[in-house]
């Protein structure tokens, strides 16, 4: 137990005393937020729209003038049909459509309410949520002039269609993404390079030749880099509860338990490469192409999984980031309990299992 | 008692194709200090790592303290003290973080053992606050040996500790290793400096992961048959040339300010001959004495001889 002590003392002692890695580390979860928050909710200009009047009268015409007189939209007006429509979006040529039903000006002034459809391309979910914002804001102006004149209460309902992601998924995931991220970035990353590191000084080779047990030396790894993820964890909760206003709807401590496991399966990926690579460089790319490639690519993070060619969505399964960020997502946003991701973290904790028995299996207890 | 036997141990890299230890045989008695003389590249360092468990061997068997170095792994791993060829501790450490460390990991404290250091340890001591990796060469030499005996091994494994330091460094570390010897701890040391090997008890001479010879420093000189002669002029390198195109010289290579000269018909004394054949060459200077071999002269001359077996 003093060994153990000992030798974790001394993985802090090397944390702390690299100032460069330790601002990195702290500052890297800081960093990432500003960027992916700020960049994720950027203002849309020029956006190509549809405007399919099917009614043609007074209103619909003024409407149609708003939204063109605004700096956000591009407006082609057309009478497509709907599969005219349905066309563009696939290709991509439009970002919205808007569809005036036929008789609106009539419904309006006699039924004293009429409906716009407004369909996005949720596929791209930031732009869409911001676009149909907007038009809904427009609508909902234009309603306001037309109370003032008028005695009765009118309403134009927009119904918003969101094509192809129609629950949204992927609103603020950038924060469950973010989290799945830096903490695999950290663990893989920095477990791995500090057991190569050993190698590389040929500490290794001392620390072989002592009665010290390779578990130990993992442990020991493991405990400076599970607070360090743990710090950043409260720290990312804490910059998206207060500066991001995003509540965290489920329990804070099934989340740290998910983070925990979560946290474990990186460090026994760190270790399976710290013990294949032979240096410092090999070990930070290995885990590079581990960690950040998947986690941006194939974890539904950036790019909803659902939308991807079947052997990509195969491939993503495997990807330990997509689960856990399934689960963050499911417990942050949705405010979901174990009984909602019992599945996921079933399939992360073998991972965690399976990883961890490699590595300790072909841990070498010999140089060569 | 021996504390270390080697039977016929091979090792080879590069899938088979490079022998690195080529059947040696070895022993070392308890409390001996004992060393292994050769080149770079001779494999010292092979046989060191096979010794401390490190590297299996690919054929023979290897004991230390009775232990076996495959099976008892763990065992061996507790009881010997090993520094490896280059600096291997912590350089972001301090010295005294670096031995507590070292101390602890192999359950014990720096104050139980501190007797066995203080020699050396007393040294560094006025830096334990200083990062190891700011420690100059013969200061770090002597951490890692404070940190290789902190648990008071029966048996030391140090791979070339004098290696990239001074003189008056590597004088004291000797020294050092004398104490150590003086308390009966078992003394391994390697080293590519010939000179050295008269410090030790007894030394093996390798070369190609072959043992030339096993033997007591003296012996080793005692054995060498023949004469040697040392040489100088006034034009060193012409000299060298010129001697090993002699007719009757056998080997000849630089020794300090003189070339060392050994004739093919070993006891003759060809003085007359060589200053003779030198006078011809136009050398002026010469200046020609007999001299006892040095162990790097039965090195060379081993070297030779297996030269010209093969």
């Amino acid at each position: 137990m003093k060994q153990l002590f000992s030798f974790i003392k001394k993985e802090f002692l090397h944390v702390f005393r690299d100032r460069k890695t330790l601002m990195l580390l702290f500052g890297l979860p800081v960093v990432q937020l500003t960027l992916f928050g700020f960049a994720l909710t950027n203002e849309v200009k020029n956006a190509k729209i549809v405007v399919a009047d099917y009614s043609k009268d007074i209103a619909t015409k003024q409407i149609t003038e708003k939204i063109e007189a605004s700096k956000y939209f591009d407006v082609e007006k057309s009478l497509k049909s709907h599969d005219e429509i349905e066309a563009a979006f696939k290709t991509g040529k439009i970002k919205l459509a808007i569809l005036f039903p036929e008789n609106f000006n009539e419904n309006l002034l006699h039924l004293h309410k009429a409906q716009i459809q407004i369909i996005a391309d949720a596929s791209d979910i930031n732009t869409a949520t911001t676009l149909t914002n907007y038009i809904s804001a427009i609508v909902a102006d234009y309603q306001r002039q037309l109370m003032k004149d008028a005695s009765i209460p009118l309403t134009i309902t927009p119904e918003i269609r969101m094509l192809y992601n129609p629950e949204l998924k992927g609103e603020h995931t950038f924060i469950p993404g973010i989290m799945a991220m830096i903490m695999l970035l950290i663990c893989v990353m920095m477990t791995s390079i500090s057991i190569v590191r050993e190698k590389e000084l040929g500490t290794m080779e001392i620390l072989l030749v002592s009665p010290f047990k390779p578990l130990m030396v993992i442990i020991a790894k493991f405990i400076p880099y599970l607070l360090i993820s743990f710090f950043n964890i409260t720290s990312i909760l804490l910059i998206s509860v207060y500066a991001l206003e995003l509540p965290i709807k489920g329990s804070i401590l099934l989340l740290y338990s998910e983070s925990l496991l979560f946290v474990v399966t990186a460090l026994a990926i760190g270790l399976l490469i710290s013990i294949q690579a032979q240096s410092q460089q090999t070990a930070m790319f290995g885990s590079l192409m581990a960690t950040m490639l998947p986690t941006l690519l194939l974890s539904g993070f950036i790019f909803p999984v659902e939308n991807m060619p079947l052997p990509l969505r195969i491939i993503s399964n495997v990807v330990p980031s997509k689960w856990f960020f399934i689960i963050v997502k499911s417990i942050m946003i949705k405010g979901a309990g174990i009984s909602v991701v019992w599945k996921e973290t079933l399939v992360l904790t073998g991972m965690m299992l399976f990883f961890l028995t490699v590595s300790l299996r072909k841990f070498k207890i010999r140089l060569a | 008692m021996t504390s270390v036997e080697l039977n016929n141990v091979t090792k080879k890299y590069d899938k088979e194709k490079v022998v690195a230890v080529d059947d040696v045989s070895l022993s070392v008695s308890k409390g001996e200090l004992f060393g292994l003389i050769g080149p770079d590249g001779a494999g010292k360092s092979s046989i060191f790592r096979i010794l401390t468990t490190l590297l299996l061997p690919d054929g023979g068997t290897a004991t230390v303290e009775g232990y076996d170095v495959v099976k008892d792994y763990k065992t061996i791993r507790g009881n010997v003290g090993y520094m490896p060829g280059r600096f291997s501790l912590y350089q972001d450490l301090t010295v005294e973080e670096n031995l507590s460390f070292f101390a602890t990991v192999f359950g014990t404290s720096i104050e139980e053992n501190y007797e066995l250091i203080k020699d050396i340890y007393i040294q560094i001591e006025p830096f334990k606050k200083r990062r190891a990796g700011k420690l100059s060469g013969g200061m770090k030499q002597k951490l890692a040996l404070s940190c290789a005996l902190i648990h008071k091994p029966s048996i030391l494994f140090l791979d070339e500790p004098t290696t990239g330091v001074d003189a008056v460094s590597r004088k004291e570390f000797w020294e050092m290793l004398k104490r150590l010897k003086q308390q009966g701890i078992t003394i391994m040391v390697s080293t590519p400096y010939m000179d050295e090997a008269t410090l030790c008890d007894r030394i093996a001479l390798i070369q190609s992961g072959k043992i030339l010879s096993v033997d007591t420093p003296s012996g080793i000189v005692k054995s060498y048959h023949g004469k040697l002669f040392a040489i100088k002029s006034d034009a060193m390198y012409k000299l060298m040339n010129d001697l090993r195109a002699f007719e009757h010289t056998r080997s000849c290579f630089a020794f300090g300010e003189y070339h060392h000269i050994s004739f093919k018909e070993r006891d003759k004394d060809y003085t007359e001959e060589v200053l003779n054949y030198l006078q011809a060459k136009g050398h002026t200077g010469v200046e020609i004495k007999s001299v006892t071999p040095a162990i790097e002269d039965c090195f060379i001359d081993m070297v030779e001889e297996k030269k010209s077996e093969a």
